[in-house]
């Protein structure tokens, strides 16, 4: 590449967000390079490993055809566990097992992102690879280009779409960002376990193909603002724990002896026996949500994906999707400016409009305040499985104790422990977070 | 085969514990790498010496920190890190942390 080519827009990362933006930019006949840290599109990309794909199926239709997905999800389980316990909600319906599938898959990056970076690159668009982006050029206030590592490259645009994920050192650069709030910012480990195809499927009740997906809280995270989780793929379990920095580093926790925890718990141990260890993984997420969104936008710049902090920490748990949500109308947003010519953060400002009429930023809204509902309350998380499943454990043991009296004991056992007018006011407020 | 005889052979055919992993040692080498020459992370020595908490030192998922006994220094185990960027978020006081250089550092083959 000579110092004098010059794209119109550069794309920071090859993830969700930049590799959509890059499809979208690429098919419209923009030139557009998508410059990638690692050494092939997916090699830094890790996520729990459930993709809600409402945008890519618009993008790429009837992607499962081709692309490689592990299985649809039709089977959705939440569960508190208590230490030696657990109480839950299950969900099944084979609806979900026709196109287009509910949307929900099992995928694990390195394999995936791959595979989209190649529909990017045969669109059009440059993919360039083990190109790490140091730092934004500035020139009288606008950015005009990156400067790239190894070897202090300067590559010259009209526009940076920055998808370089939740560190987001660019947006730092130029002052967009606030400094991380160790509150909300989770980190979160995970581990793929190698079990057969056939041993899985019986394991989670799963017919061939189908999928489950099970997020818990409690003592899945050692009672800290987190949660586990157990999603199943074609040959392998990636399960994992995620909370934020802030719990972790109160309980002086380390991730994997959370993970560790977590494995070993009765609910989880007989699903993994017997598997093999294939990868660990560790990445961060931005769960600051709505009150903490970043600027998006400056004179020759737009944030997307998790540099944007676009992620529902709710229990939905998304933000791949969000970010090939971001990254669509990101680019949607250059091909107009390059129509008018005119890279401004006046015209940019056209993608802030586009997101929040879109469902980004209508989620990440409902749910503002599930973050710090769950900062302000941590006994929810750490106190209540203990009680509940001690209270269900009460219930449901059998002796020559009259049943009446029974649930007499439990019920004044559970006004003594939580009391009716906390649960009421709690779930007041949970509900309120969530609604 | 007498008793003894028995006893042994049952001894040497563990149950199969299948092959999960669960220190971080031997999570670590699961994972593949292109290691750089030279380290991505810097600690300011000083400040991390006057820090009552030394987070990083537990929080890494994958021990990149390691107090020196004698010095109360901070190693830093550069080629251990999985890029997530915890330890900037936990302690960014004192802990100088980048992304490796293009094309080194952690290649996930799963994500």
């Amino acid at each position: 590449m000579s110092d004098t080519e010059k794209f119109t827009c550069l794309i920071v990362g090859a993830g969700p967000a930049g590799l959509s933006a890059g499809l979208v930019l690429a098919r419209a006949g923009v030139e557009v390079a998508i410059l990638e840290r690692g050494e092939y599109p997916g090699s830094k990309n890790v996520m729990g490993g459930i993709l809600f794909t409402t945008i890519l199926e618009k993008l790429l239709p009837e992607f499962w055809k081709e692309a490689p997905v592990e299985r649809h999800i039709t089977h959705r389980r939440f569960s508190f566990l208590s230490r030696d316990g657990e109480v839950g909600f299950d969900f099944k319906t084979s609806a979900f097992n026709e196109p287009p599938f509910n949307h929900t898959w099992s995928v694990l990056r390195a394999k995936f992102d791959r595979w989209q970076a190649e529909q990017a690159e045969a669109a059009g668009a440059m993919i360039i690879p083990g190109m790490m982006v140091s730092e934004l050029i500035l020139e009288s206030g606008r950015v005009v280009g990156v400067k790239t590592e190894p070897g202090g490259e300067e590559l010259r645009c009209d526009v940076v779409i920055s998808a370089e994920g939740v560190n987001s050192f660019l947006a730092e650069q130029v002052g967009l960002r606030q400094v991380h709030d160790p509150k909300h910012m989770a980190v979160a480990v995970k581990e793929v376990i190698g079990l057969p195809q056939t041993v899985i499927e019986d394991r989670f009740q799963l017919n061939d193909l189908q999928g489950s997906a099970w997020e818990v809280f409690g003592q899945a995270v050692k009672g800290t603002f987190g949660s586990g989780f157990v999603y199943t793929n074609k040959e392998s379990i990636s399960i994992g724990v995620g909370a934020t920095i802030h719990d972790m580093n109160r309980h002086h926790l380390n991730p994997n002896d959370v993970l560790e925890h977590f494995k070993k718990h009765p609910s989880i141990q007989p699903l993994i026996r017997g598997g093999e260890s294939l990868e660990y993984a560790a990445h961060m997420i931005p769960e600051g949500g709505y009150t903490h969104l970043p600027k998006m936008i400056m004179d020759g710049l737009i944030l997307t994906g998790d540099a944007a902090g676009l992620v529902n920490a709710s229990h939905y748990h998304e933000g791949s999707n969000l970010a090939m949500a971001s990254g669509v109308l990101a680019a949607e947003t250059v091909i107009e400016a390059k129509q008018r010519n005119d890279f401004s953060a006046a015209t940019l400002g056209t993608f802030q409009k586009k997101l929040e009429e879109s469902f980004v930023i209508k989620d990440l809204r409902k749910f503002q305040k599930v973050s710090a509902f769950f900062n302000e309350n941590p006994h929810i998380l750490r106190d209540y499985p203990d009680i509940i499943v001690e209270l269900l454990r009460d219930y449901f043991t059998i002796s020559e104790k009259p049943k009446a009296q029974i649930e007499r004991e439990v019920l004044a056992k559970f006004r003594r422990e939580i009391g009716v007018i906390n649960l009421v006011k709690d779930m007041f407020k949970m509900g309120r977070a969530l609604r | 085969m007498s008793q003894d005889q028995v006893k042994d052979a049952m001894a040497v055919v563990p149950i199969q514990e299948g092959k999960l992993k669960a220190t971080i040692e031997d999570k670590l080498f699961l994972v593949k790498y292109k290691i750089d020459k030279e380290s991505h992370i810097e600690i300011d020595q000083e400040k991390f010496k006057a820090d009552p908490v030394k987070a990083i030192l537990y929080i890494c998922p994958a021990k990149t920190y390691v107090l020196n006994e004698e010095t109360g220094e901070c190693l830093i185990n550069f080629e251990n890190c999985l890029e997530c960027g915890t330890c900037l978020v936990a302690a960014m006081h004192y802990v100088r942390w980048r992304y490796p250089r293009g094309g080194f550092g952690v290649q996930y083959r799963f994500g």
